[in-house]
């Protein structure tokens, strides 16, 4: 156990150091999810005249959104740098060293919660100075990056997992895109769950992005139901252990097709 | 399986010269039915540097990929340092150092950061992993370039990393497959250098695998010719050479079309068999290539055949492979790729 705690840390600055080398997508990184507050915002602006919309500015609503769409995209796109390291020989490398399995997909989760993490902060930040207001104060928005990051880790899983098993660039690539704008607006990321059509809320129920979503808002609001969210965050990290798993196992696949 | 397994356990730990490597037996085919080892088998004495010599296609690298433990056999078995490879993978995970055909180095880290991460996945740390890399990195040649990226480093300077990654935790057994495939005639000499300095130096045990002729005679003092995932013939390069008896003659003809009078005119020596003619190209096998090279000019002046050049040649590993498999070595290559 120690073990794999000590390589997932080996790992994760391995990560991370890498990331910090590359100011091309530092910069795309940072900025992307202030693109997506800006623009979504401004086109979705006349929601809030929808009657019934309970929120008193757009913005209000949509931060959480985009937090959340920023973590989920993260987490989808995470397997093209297990395509990378499969390519260059480094994942052989490790898995003929005493490396962890478990390590080699924890460092690269840990690292992924991490930049979540950074992209949230920069949003939520960016929503406070275009007039957001979160009832729910420090409190709903650590609710609200924690559960982000954790959604990230889980789908970043499945995404490394899946880059392990179709091992080219293009599966994974394609994948993700068919994957995760349905999954985004499959969810109330966007607009208010009961003016969603009935078919989509029956589908958000199963779709983790809505569990994150929903909760992050509940937590943000003025008479915060703890049970609600304390639910989904069960949730949340039975999908991301059962992740973790699958994609440890993954490396299993992987060793039989070589 | 389970018999198996206890058949092979005496010869493990039973002292004497035990051997590094041993495989038996190896089967694995491919999905899609290419059958890439077909029953291969070989073993390492210790502390000595053993070539597996093959064209492209033949069946090392899956051969590496089993010893090391990335990949899994259909059938047979291996011991790596005393341990079976498919039950005891983790422990040899320790004891191995493997130099991957294609580099597996991070070329977003520096020389030193790959080495320090390597060093620390094998359980070493504080001044003893500090002074170990440095300590490579120095006898790599890689002090300079220790703290630049890697993706900057020439060809040479990668392979070299590569190797000395796989020495970090100082490893009973190393893997070195194809470690000069793509180098330039120089870096590769350099190489070879180096290579022979490992396996004199440390008593290491060295898996080389090749499709250089030139590398296998200069490095390994055992080797094994496979083809087909199969070995061919095994024995030192020249134990191997020996065996074909006698030098080779090279004789180039000055005809346009040479016949059979040229053939016939050779059978009737005694000097030289195993005559052979291929375009203007005559070859002979002779136990005294000297000796014979008179009475071969001699024999074709009489039958009218006009002769450019004479050469007379040490046989070649080149000459071992064409014996046992029955084509060129760079034929089998080309068919390989």
């Amino acid at each position: 156990m120690t073990t794999t705690l000590s390589h997932s840390w080996f790992m994760t600055r391995r990560h991370l150091r890498n990331l910090a080398r590359q100011p091309w997508w530092i910069a795309i990184t940072l900025v992307q999810p202030i693109i997506w507050l800006l623009l979504f915002g401004a086109v979705f602006k006349a929601t809030v005249d929808i009657p019934g919309f309970a929120a008193a500015s757009y913005v209000d609503f949509l931060t959480p959104g985009i937090v959340v769409m920023t973590a989920l995209f993260s987490g989808g796109w995470a397997g093209m740098g297990v395509i990378d390291d499969l390519n260059r020989g480094v994942i052989d490398r490790f898995l003929v060293s005493p490396a962890q399995r478990g390590a080699l997909i924890a460092g690269r989760l840990i690292q992924l919660a991490i930049v979540s993490l950074i992209q949230s902060l920069i949003v939520i930040l960016l929503g406070l100075l275009l007039g957001a207001r979160f009832p729910g104060g420090p409190l709903g928005l650590l609710v609200l990056v924690a559960f982000s990051s954790l959604l990230g880790a889980a789908i970043g899983a499945l995404s490394n997992g899946m880059a392990l098993l179709a091992r080219k660039e293009e599966t994974v690539i394609a994948v993700s895109n068919f994957i995760l704008l349905p999954l985004t607006f499959l969810s109330s990321a966007f607009m208010q769950r009961d003016l969603i059509p009935g078919w989509v809320q029956r589908v958000a129920r199963f779709n983790p992005v809505d569990w994150t979503v929903q909760a992050g808002r509940e937590a943000l609001g003025t008479q915060t139901d703890w049970g609600f969210v304390l639910a989904r965050f069960g949730w949340l990290l039975c999908l991301a252990v059962a992740c973790a798993w699958l994609a440890t196992r993954a490396f299993r696949s992987y060793q039989r097709s070589v | 399986m389970q018999t198996a397994h206890d058949a092979l356990a005496p010869t493990v730990g039973g002292g004497q010269a035990a051997a590094a490597i041993e495989a038996q037996g190896l089967v694995k085919t491919y999905p899609g039915g290419v059958r890439a080892l077909d029953g291969l088998g070989f073993a390492v004495q210790a502390g000595t540097v053993f070539g597996l010599l093959g064209p492209n296609g033949a069946g090392k690298t899956t051969t590496v990929k089993i010893l090391t433990t990335l990949s899994r056999p259909d059938a047979g078995r291996a011991r790596v340092a005393g341990l079976d490879v498919l039950r005891q993978p983790d422990q040899v995970r320790r004891l191995i150092g493997v130099v991957a055909q294609h580099s597996g180095v991070d070329r977003e880290a520096t020389g030193r950061e790959n080495l320090t991460l390597q060093g620390l996945v094998h359980g070493l740390r504080g001044r003893e992993l500090r002074r170990r890399v440095a300590g490579l990195l120095e006898r790599f040649g890689l002090a300079e370039a220790a703290d630049r990226v890697v993706g900057g480093y020439s060809g040479g300077m990668q392979r070299r990393l590569d190797i000395a990654l796989g020495l970090v935790h100082r490893p009973q057994v190393l893997f070195l497959d194809e470690p000069t495939t793509g180098l330039d005639p120089e870096v590769r000499a350099d190489l070879w250098e180096e290579i022979a300095r490992l396996a004199t130096g440390e008593g290491l045990t060295i898996l080389l695998t090749t499709h250089y002729l030139e590398e296998a005679d200069r490095l390994a003092s055992r080797l094994a010719i496979v083809d087909h995932g199969r070995i061919v013939v095994e024995g030192t390069p020249d134990g191997l050479k020996r065996e074909l008896r006698g030098d080779a003659v090279q004789v180039e003809l000055a005809e346009p079309e040479p016949d059979a009078r040229v053939s016939g005119a050779l059978d009737r020596l005694d000097t030289v068999r195993e005559v052979t003619l291929e375009g203007r190209s005559l070859r002979a096998r002779s136990d005294s290539g000297a000796t014979a090279v008179p009475s071969v000019l001699a024999a074709l002046e009489s039958a009218g055949v006009k002769v450019a050049s004479v050469t007379v040649a040490r046989p070649s590993l080149d000459d071992v492979y064409l014996r046992y498999t029955g084509r060129a070595f760079g034929e089998a290559d080309e068919g390989g790729q």
